[in-house]
């Protein structure tokens, strides 16, 4: 298990290896499509200074409001894929060194991690009370009015925040090695 | 009954299916973890769900964030009135997303505006059957957008994955949805099939293939035994829980029909998460009882 402290380096992420267990310490963002497209077509001033040298985390949670405090409920990982398209350009522009989801991305996103420093880590889906556990303090949150409690962007303090790397800044991603595995029993089944 | 006494229970009856995993669910994950065997890192993730599943019944937190869509699947005795079940869904709807049993989950379709109580146009889903006999049959199911997202629907025969029109054709089509999943889905899901009715009937039925006790035997013999090859198929591919690889793909595989026109023979396959959330409740006689 490797323990990583956000903010983090581009060369301690380069260290990281698909497959690594890693525990996550520090001060990171959710954002989900709402938040992704908001990243990329403007310069979103309110989280340019978080995200630095910091995480995304793929998650709609179920946030709890006390007076004027919040805290997560349950907050799983939610498919990346849907990000694919614009977490490279999120990636560039805002010098971020991990995104965490399910499922896994793509090439594009996996250029990107080698080019820029940075890793895919996977959370395991639908582990949401668990996380909702290492997500110690909401700090802030951004545009809940317009995007609705799921799509916000909640800026959280995590506390040994459970991921595997999946995807590294050399190259390799399980998700590939998988995929390609499960086509061969999938060509012995179809018959192709 | 009134309306407030009836939200009350249907409210019990979200809170139940957000928070507690089915047994059969359970018992489902226990086996998935003997097959992968001990200290593989595949049954470690799968003791992982179980996990998290115990601290959401603890704590009446939702086992999956996704809350996903509910689903209400409707027997109707000539006592209650359609309207009024609706009514008192809704405002149960409304208080579970205010109790945190669920995220706000619906969304104008055009706007993205989240109308932040899980009411909306069509939303909350029913589905209404008639009973002869008074009282209130109600099965809720939640069903997250990861897994809906992989969800398909194929038209036979499909030249791509040389699939006719037969139970082989059908077989093809289930095996190429889980794998084009992978575990995007969320990894090992239940997969409930519908061969025939056409492309709304199709889906629709499909997922009342979900209600169905995941130990349970279907009645057609032909479907039974395409359930069972299937499970071991698709078990096979390699996926395994949340896409890291594994033997268990797959929790369950349910099969059911429809008649369908000649010119159309559809297959569709609907995928859902291993956090699969239903529950039942029963309403007779001003009383209630939740399984």
């Amino acid at each position: 298990m490797t323990e990583i402290k956000l903010p983090v380096s581009a060369d301690e992420i380069r260290k990281l290896k698909a497959g690594d267990e890693v525990s996550i310490t520090g001060v990171m963002i959710t954002a989900r499509d709402a938040a992704h497209k908001y990243m990329v077509e403007t310069d979103a001033p309110e989280v340019q200074e978080v995200l630095k040298d910091s995480m995304i985390y793929h998650c709609g949670p179920v946030v709890k409001k006390d007076g004027d405090t919040y805290s997560f409920v349950a907050a799983g990982p939610t498919t990346s894929i849907r990000e694919e398209p614009y977490e490279a350009t999120v990636i560039e522009k805002y010098g971020v060194r991990g995104i965490i989801g399910k499922g896994g991305m793509l090439d594009k996103t996996l250029d990107a991690c080698g080019k820029f420093g940075c890793v895919y880590l996977s959370a395991v889906g639908g582990l949401a009370t668990t996380l909702a556990r290492s997500v110690v303090e909401v700090l802030d949150v951004h545009k809940l009015e317009e995007f609705g409690v799921p799509e916000a962007m909640w800026v959280i303090r995590v506390e040994n925040f459970p991921a595997v790397v999946t995807m590294d800044s050399h190259g390799k991603s399980i998700h590939d090695d998988v995929a390609r595995d499960s086509r061969e029993n999938y060509e012995r089944l179809v018959g192709k | 009954m009134g309306h407030e006494k009836l939200s009350e229970h249907f409210l019990e009856l979200i809170r139940r299916a957000s928070t507690v995993l089915p047994r059969d669910v359970e018992e489902a994950i226990e086996r998935g973890i003997e097959n992968e065997g001990e200290g593989s890192g595949a049954a470690s993730t799968l003791r992982l769900l179980l996990e998290n599943a115990r601290q959401a019944k603890e704590g009446a937190t939702p086992i999956c964030q996704d809350t996903g869509a509910l689903l209400f699947f409707v027997d109707i005795g000539p006592d209650f009135r359609q309207k009024e079940v609706e009514a008192a869904a809704r405002t149960a709807a409304a208080e579970a997303t205010a109790k945190y049993y669920l995220r706000p989950n619906a969304v104008d379709a055009v706007t993205g505006k989240n109308s932040g109580d899980n009411t909306g146009i069509g939303m909350p889903y029913f589905h209404f059957d008639q009973m002869d006999e008074d009282g209130l049959r109600v099965r809720l199911l939640l069903k997250g957008g990861g897994s809906e997202n992989v969800s398909a629907q194929y038209k036979l025969p499909d030249g791509g994955l040389k699939a006719g029109r037969d139970l082989d054709g059908v077989r093809k089509c289930v095996i190429d949805a889980v794998y084009n999943a992978q575990g995007k889905g969320c990894a090992p899901g239940v997969i409930a099939i519908c061969i025939g009715g056409d492309r709304g009937s199709g889906f629709a039925s499909s997922k009342m293939q979900f209600l169905r006790d995941l130990g349970d035997t279907n009645p057609d013999s032909t479907l039974a035994e395409l359930e069972d090859r299937l499970m071991t198929e698709l078990n096979e591919l390699g996926v395994g829980p949340s896409g890291f690889g594994g033997k268990t793909t797959v929790l369950g595989v349910k099969i059911g029909k429809r008649h369908r026109v000649p010119a159309s023979f559809f297959v569709s396959v609907s995928y859902l998460c291993w956090a699969t959330r239903k529950a039942a409740m029963m309403v007779k006689g001003g009383e209630v009882s939740y399984d």
